[in-house]
């Protein structure tokens, strides 16, 4: 079971309280991963990544197990922790003001 | 007895105001999508509890809200706005050729006649249209396509496709405007258009009178004679009485012609609104005197509206979607500052006040007259 924890306003967006918890088949990439959770919630397609593209939008970060995976190809295997489900996936919009 | 609802976009979320038709007391709904720009809100005409929200962020891209209750609750739909067939380039602030990027809608046209249709004005520049209550969109792309469009160029904002009106007497002509390419205008319900700029005059562009290049702010039209039309351009307030084929200046003695918005009173179809702003650069009213600039003879001659307005220390800015028009007896003009103020007038302009003075900078304001 993979954790993924979404910045408030997405969880806002896709009506979540808290953390989205997937259970993925087969390898566990950040295209896996989010193809699955918009997927599930169809309202998130095109917020965190482009809907034709798949590329990260500029300013969302993914971050685990204190890591920056956010220039990670989008095949490249998650951290064993994330797979196992012991560390969360972070979605993160960039700091910044606004 | 009939009732008012303001739908008011800022920067930082939605706010829905109500009132009775003595628009005196107000109710404050907000903030519906806290956080994020609502660019724009509007309603259907033909079912008055369907609204179309434009819902963004730098950060998550673009959303579209849409509410079937009058906006008490709301449901995200279709957000895919793909641009139709090769994408090209527009010119880009420096000159060099640009590809087409999706940014953001800027402004929802709920169709005349099907509340289910919908267009969509966006950046970069591109017109697109829904036939299922938004639940997807599709280009109508002859507008991007155009010869004249690797010519286009971004205003300060970003390059808008800001104003979209269809002609209530012929649903297959629709009018757009585009800062900074100009007016344009379709005969066959969008799928062909043409430039509508003849009589425009920009100094800020190398051909003062080209086709097209004009940053055009926004342009209003009264339902009841639709061939007429009035302009805010980037300076100058222009009007038509062709349907655009040409357009002549009406700036007349206000104090200034720059200016956003532009609305046309509901009943009177030559009284028309504007605000007058100091210069391109200078975003505020002139000596700090927020006046609303009234003409019963569809321009040229102008009268400032202030009771009720701060005539002091004034600075904040009336952006092109942040005016609007009730169709009450005695018809409401309203309007949204950047100050985060929301004007409305209950007698066509002769008096104002404020029905919230502290919102988020307002991005828009829409206005529908419920039964």
């Amino acid at each position: 079971m993979i954790r993924v924890v979404l910045p408030a306003h997405l969880r806002t967006l896709a009506r979540v309280a808290s953390e989205v918890n997937l259970d993925l088949d087969g390898e566990v990439t950040q295209r896996a991963l989010f193809d699955a959770l918009e997927s599930r919630y169809p309202m998130l397609r095109g917020t965190m990544r482009d809907h034709v593209t798949k590329q990260r939008r500029a300013y969302v970060r993914f971050f685990a197990c204190e890591r920056d995976l956010s220039h990670d190809g989008p095949d490249a295997p998650l951290p064993e922790l994330v797979v196992r489900g012991r560390e969360p996936f972070l979605v993160v919009g960039a700091m910044s003001g606004g | 007895m009939s009732s008012v609802r303001v739908l008011v976009g800022t920067r930082k979320g939605a706010f829905i105001l109500e009132a009775d038709g003595k628009r005196h007391d107000w109710t404050v709904n907000g903030p519906h999508f806290g956080g994020w720009e609502i660019y724009h809100l509007k309603g259907s005409p033909v079912d008055q509890n369907r609204i179309y929200a434009s819902q963004s962020s730098s950060w998550f891209g673009q959303v579209v809200q849409r509410s079937d209750d009058g906006g008490k609750t709301w449901e995200p739909v279709d957000n895919r706005f793909i641009y139709n067939g090769a994408t090209g380039t527009h010119r880009w602030y420096d000159g060099t050729p640009h590809p087409w990027e999706f940014a953001r809608v800027w402004h929802f046209e709920p169709s005349l006649d099907d509340a289910d249709v919908v267009y969509a004005g966006v950046e970069d520049a591109a017109l697109f249209r829904s036939d299922d209550g938004g639940r997807s969109w599709r280009e109508l792309a002859g507008l991007r396509q155009h010869r004249s469009a690797d010519s286009w160029q971004p205003g300060a904002g970003g390059m808008c496709l800001h104003t979209i009106i269809v002609d209530p007497k012929n649903h297959n002509r629709i009018f757009t405007a585009i800062s900074a390419a100009g007016a344009f205008r379709s005969e066959d319900t969008g799928a062909t258009w043409r430039p509508i700029n003849h009589g425009l005059r920009s100094e800020g562009i190398p051909q003062a009178e080209a086709e097209v290049g004009h940053c055009v702010h926004r342009i209003a039209m009264h339902p009841r004679d639709p061939n007429v039309l009035f302009m805010q351009k980037h300076w100058d307030v222009m009007r038509s009485d062709d349907g655009g084929e040409s357009w002549r200046e009406v700036s007349g003695n206000l104090p200034t012609d720059f200016g956003f918005p532009i609305d046309v009173h509901a009943h009177e179809p030559h009284t028309i609104y504007v605000v007058p702003i100091k210069s391109d650069s200078e975003h505020y009213p002139p000596e700090g005197k927020l006046r609303v600039y009234r003409s019963r003879t569809g321009g040229d001659e102008w009268e400032p509206l202030t009771d009720g307005l701060p005539q002091r220390d004034c600075y904040v800015n009336v952006l092109r979607d942040a005016m609007a028009v009730d169709s009450l007896d005695e018809c409401g003009v309203y309007f949204g500052t950047t100050g985060g103020q929301v004007y409305v007038s209950p007698d066509s302009g002769d008096h104002w006040r404020p029905i919230v003075r502290d919102l988020p900078s307002v991005l828009s304001v829409e206005v529908q007259t419920l039964p």
